[in-house]
């Protein structure tokens, strides 16, 4: 178990699938979740480049090895609390493409009546306390998720996503802290792309591992390579088992890179990272690397891998051309309700 | 065209671009005037409004933040009380929420609480209102949350041509100012000259002269208030349009003063109707302009929902120039 914050060089070395003592089930389950990610955000950015999904999006391409890695070492009761980068939080968390294609596009079917969008993307009844656009909002969030488990003594454990760059607001640190002092059943699982929004992380931030603050809390705090699933996994399982036993939280920062811009897929400018840099993640994908694994293991082959996209991109087009044949909310009757709860 | 003005009035240039200019010119003219904010650095902001400060004027001048609201106003505060003249960023008007202790209990007090010693020459910017699909927590337009703290002032520039003599006079204040901007305006463009100039604040502008009813419009609802207003030109119904610009202080006595002529007057902002500032206007009419009133103040605003996502519901949730037409034909009981 990982209990002490590792130097991020050693996150570079990739556990191997074979190696490994995760059963077959498991590492395929990781892999569909990754690859359920990866496609609804591939169909997301092109529905939302030909205007077919308003607003901004958030897309997690890239990233995918962290929701996949973390929402498999979670029971569905378990809750996840999420940020503005949601899409992949709920997809690993059992997330359907259907209601969720048709909340980006601001349908009365969607998960949230299109009243949230893409921003606010949850399903309470799958334990996801919602993606959410306050930076940092979601921490203090999931805190009280964990309290409710401990108050009722019953098990289940929260796992708060979010990103490097939340982790200089305030209701970070107030969430963290208290989550420790409390010893609440959480699991603190930091994606660190290294930028936020278009800044670098070295400019506004004087470390280079977000896990070292989990020390100022009096929590373990790990790095993991975010680009392999069976590391991310690994390490949320323990710090899960941790928190289940009444440990108290742990933190788990997972390096990893998102291909498309901040928003939508390019954004006004591309100034603020090198193709270099963009070329290097993307040559370490975390979908591309499972797979050659499980085929050299043996557990997926690459024509079993090939079917696995193309039933899941069918489920796609399928959920896509139920969202567009979708109603629109109606203002006449939606625009005032589920701002209160009706005295039953 | 006045005969003071020149030909470089005729600039033609957008509402952001006048923003960036206006700090371009300011920054160069006064050595205390430092600009911080999350992406306002490298980036030149999530949308563009400070590009190429950085460039110009260097880190120490033009700061990239972490993402840290309340700290970043409390930068400005401090700095302010030392003597510099901060602008300090917050990229979202929700987002002031994050750092309502900094504004409302710190920056907005700290002069009175200290018995007058303080100065704070603090100016904090932003942007604020829907019509993006940016959903309920990157839409809002919370003046009314700010003009209620005394110590603070407040402005919405409706055009290009305000938002530089606005956001000059608040940089130039000695006093909080925040600026807030319209992001579904930053593309819209008109005539600003060349050369700094101030708009004092608590002025406001008659926009249009009309004889039948008077609509007070706020930041982009000046806009839709015109087009309200074709339409009802040509029903016969002649509009004037005030507004305000800066909302804290507020000028009352050109609104009485149009209400007094006009006898009918419509409200109109973008922020939820209930507890907007469309209450305190009507208020401070029926307070001096009673008499003068055929009708009841009216007032076109949000409904009393968050901003919703769907495009469906939001298109219906901004005051549009039929709902304002509306109201208008309601004050004439037509
Ligand atoms: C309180 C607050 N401040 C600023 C923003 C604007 N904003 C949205 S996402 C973001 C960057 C977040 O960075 P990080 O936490 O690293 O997440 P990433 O986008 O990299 O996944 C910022 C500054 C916001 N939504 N909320
Ligand atoms: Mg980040």
């Amino acid at each position: 178990m990982a209990t002490k914050k590792q130097p991020a060089k050693a996150a570079k070395q990739t556990k191997s699938a074979s190696s490994s003592k995760i059963p077959k089930e498991v590492l395929l389950d990781l892999h569909r979740r990754m690859v359920r990610i990866r496609l609804l955000e591939e169909a997301a950015g092109r529905l939302a480049t030909e205007a077919r999904i308003p607003g901004f999006i958030h897309l997690y391409v890239g990233e995918e090895a962290v929701a996949a890695g973390g929402c498999a070492a979670l029971t569905n009761e378990d809750q996840i609390s999420s940020t503005h980068r949601g899409h992949g939080h709920l997809v690993a968390k059992g997330g359907q493409f259907k209601p969720m294609m048709a909340e980006f596009m601001g349908r009365a079917t969607g998960y949230c009546k299109g009243k949230g969008g893409s921003m606010h993307i949850s399903d309470l009844d799958l334990n996801m306390l919602g993606a959410n656009g306050i930076v940092g909002a979601g921490v203090p969030i999931g805190v009280g998720a964990a309290f409710s488990n401990f108050y009722r003594d019953n098990g289940l454990v929260t796992m708060a996503f979010f990103g490097d760059g939340s982790t200089n607001i305030g209701a970070f640190h107030e969430g963290t802290n208290m989550a420790c002092a409390l010893g609440l059943p959480m699991v603190f699982m930091c994606e660190n792309n290294e930028y936020a929004e278009y800044t670098a992380r070295d400019r506004v931030m004087n470390i280079t591992d977000v896990a070292d603050r989990a020390v100022a809390y009096g929590m373990p705090g790990v790095v993991v390579d975010g680009m392999d699933v069976i590391a991310v996994y690994e390490a949320a399982q323990a710090a899960v088992a941790r928190a289940r036993a009444g440990e108290g939280p742990s933190m788990i920062e997972c390096k990893t890179y998102r291909y498309y811009d901040h928003a939508g897929v390019s954004g006004i400018g591309k100034n603020y990272r090198s193709d270099e840099e963009v070329a290097a993640w993307k040559a370490r994908d975390p979908i591309e690397m499972f797979e050659a694994q499980l085929s050299k293991a043996r557990v997926l082959s690459k024509a079993a891998a090939k079917k696995i996209h193309d039933e899941i991109n069918a489920e796609l087009d399928e959920a896509i051309e139920w969202a567009e044949a979708s109603p629109f909310p109606d203002p006449a009757t939606d625009m005032l309700t589920d701002v209160y709860t009706e005295a039953s | 065209m006045t005969a003071t003005e020149t030909a470089t009035d005729q600039r033609i240039i957008t509402y952001n671009q006048a923003f960036n200019e206006t700090l371009f010119q300011l920054m160069a003219e006064d050595e205390d005037i430092f600009v911080a904010g999350e992406d306002v650095g490298r980036y030149g902001g999530v949308f563009q409004s400070f590009a190429g400060l950085n460039a110009e004027y260097g880190d120490r001048r033009v700061v990239d933040t972490p993402i840290a609201e309340q700290a970043i106003v409390g930068l400005g505060i401090g700095a302010a009380a030392m003597g510099l003249r901060p602008v300090v960023d917050l990229m979202f008007m929700d987002f002031v929420m994050v750092a309502m202790d900094q504004i409302a209990n710190q920056a907005a007090k700290m002069k009175y609480m200290f018995g007058g010693k303080a100065e704070l020459p603090l100016t904090i910017t932003t942007t604020g209102g829907a019509g993006l699909g940016a959903a309920a927590q990157h839409s809002q337009s919370l003046e009314a949350w700010l003009i209620h703290v005394p110590g603070l002032k407040l402005v919405f520039p409706s055009s290009p041509h305000d938002l530089k003599g606005l956001l000059t006079s608040c940089v130039r204040d000695n006093n909080p100012t925040i600026v807030t901007l319209h992001k579904a305006m930053l593309g819209t463009s008109g005539h600003v000259p060349e050369e700094l100039y101030e708009i004092p604040l608590g002025k406001a502008s008659v926009v249009q002269e009309g004889d039948d009813v008077t609509i007070v419009a706020i930041g982009r609802m000046v806009s839709v208030a015109q087009a309200a207003a074709k339409t009802l030109a040509e029903e016969g119904i002649s509009v004037e349009i005030v507004d305000p610009r800066c909302l804290l202080p507020f000028d009352t006595d050109t609104v009485v003063e149009s209400a007094k002529k006009t006898n009918r007057v419509v409200i109109v902002h973008e922020a939820v109707r209930n507890g907007g500032i469309g209450g305190e206007i009507a208020a401070q009419i029926q307070e001096f302009a009673f008499d003068y009133l055929d009708a009841p103040v009216a007032r076109v605003g949000a409904p009393f929902s968050p901003v919703p996502f769907s495009p469906a519901l939001e298109s219906e949730y901004v005051p549009n120039p039929g709902s304002i037409a509306d109201a208008v034909r309601g004050v004439l009981n037509r």
